[in-house]
């Protein structure tokens, strides 16, 4: 590696989450699994996530097979309107603002459609902090967007899931419309406090 | 079983102004790489952070961005054509005081060969900014290398700017 100035000291920073707050230490981002796009199926589901970990993080490169663009996501199963989420989004003019309460997942953009150009994704990265509490109800943060050329979105959500403060255990991701191409791929990550 | 990950790669400060920093060799081992930038602006001006992926100088490079001043919140749009390089943070220094300015990348996916390469960013500008920025590099090769350039010749990166890339392996 090297750069015009010249290279001096060796820093070693630990932020891994969309946002800017760090956590100390070795060995404290893990991956603890990847679901793959079939094609056929629009639904990918983490189960039996390990209590270990401080915080979750989603790393998403997913495309529908149709006009999908919206991710649902749910927690250990609840298919009640127990969710909220808020959007500033923004498409290259254009920035919007809102919020959709009684939700029955917490919808993010984060998926491109098949009619957009073929080979490019949407990327998307969720925060889930302290995802095992007990008395707390979770809350989201994501960054995600996807830039087709000429076309395109760029969002900062935040979510709630308000149904309990139960620790989560299962990760349901939906997408709105056709399923996940094969080339779409989301990743679960820990991270240890 | 869970396995570690989130590694350093590479870390660059700089000694003195530089009009660049590169990444050069970059594994391909990972699944998204991190790059985490802490800069500042040697003229004092606004500054951009731009980039170009295994110096493909071609015109597949685009950017959309979403932006707050601290009076209103704005968007803008570029596409090929215009620049011959992408964009990870339009409004990056406004000062030449360090920790003014950072900025965070996340290349996703970037060694696969199937796909475009979707970039997402966020900067934070002390002095007159934040933004987000989902960036397109519009191959499927996969990224080798990454040059990072500042705006212009009059403004470089100022020393002590420290740019530092992170691997990430999915499971």
């Amino acid at each position: 590696m090297s750069n015009a100035g010249g290279m001096s000291t060796v820093t070693r920073y630990t932020d891994m989450l969309a946002g800017n707050t760090v956590y100390p230490g070795d060995n404290s981002y893990e991956s603890i699994a990847t679901a793959t796009g079939t094609g056929s199926s629009g639904v990918m589901t983490f189960s039996s996530i390990p209590a270990t970990y401080t915080h979750l993080q989603i790393r998403g490169f997913t495309k529908s097979t149709s006009s999908g663009s919206n991710w649902k996501v749910q927690f250990n199963g609840d298919t009640g309107s127990n969710y909220a989420n808020h959007y500033l989004e923004s498409n290259g003019s254009t920035v919007s603002a809102g919020a959709e309460l009684t939700q029955t997942g917490m919808n993010f953009y984060a998926a491109t459609a098949t009619s957009t150009a073929a080979s490019v994704y949407a990327a998307m990265v969720m925060d889930i902090l302290d995802y095992t509490s007990s008395n707390k109800n979770k809350t989201v943060r994501t960054l995600s967007g996807v830039d087709t050329n000429g076309g395109g979105n760029n969002d900062f959500n935040s979510g709630l899931w308000y149904a309990t403060p139960a620790a989560i255990t299962s990760i349901t991701i939906t997408l709105n419309s056709g399923s996940f191409d094969t080339n779409s791929k989301i990743a679960l990550y820990g991270i240890k406090g | 079983m869970p396995t570690s990950t989130y590694t350093p790669i590479a870390t660059n400060t700089l000694s003195s102004t530089a009009a660049s920093v590169t990444f050069s060799s970059i594994p391909s081992t990972y699944t998204d790489l991190v790059l985490v930038i802490v800069s500042a602006d040697s003229a004092g001006a606004f500054n951009q952070i731009s980039f170009r992926v295994n110096g493909d100088a071609s015109t597949i490079y685009s950017w959309t961005s979403l932006y707050g001043n601290g009076t209103s919140a704005a968007s803008n749009r570029e596409s090929s054509g215009s620049r011959t390089y992408g964009t990870i943070a339009w409004n990056s220094a406004q000062n030449t005081t360090l920790g003014t300015s950072m900025s965070t990348a996340h290349f996703m996916n970037y060694a696969n060969t199937t796909t475009n390469k979707t970039i997402l960013s966020r900067s934070s500008n002390s002095a007159n900014a934040v933004e987000t920025m989902v960036s397109l590099y519009a191959s499927t090769s996969a990224m080798s290398s990454l040059v990072l350039y500042s705006a212009t010749s009059a403004r470089l990166f100022a020393a002590g700017s420290t740019f530092t890339l992170y691997g990430i392996k999915a499971a």
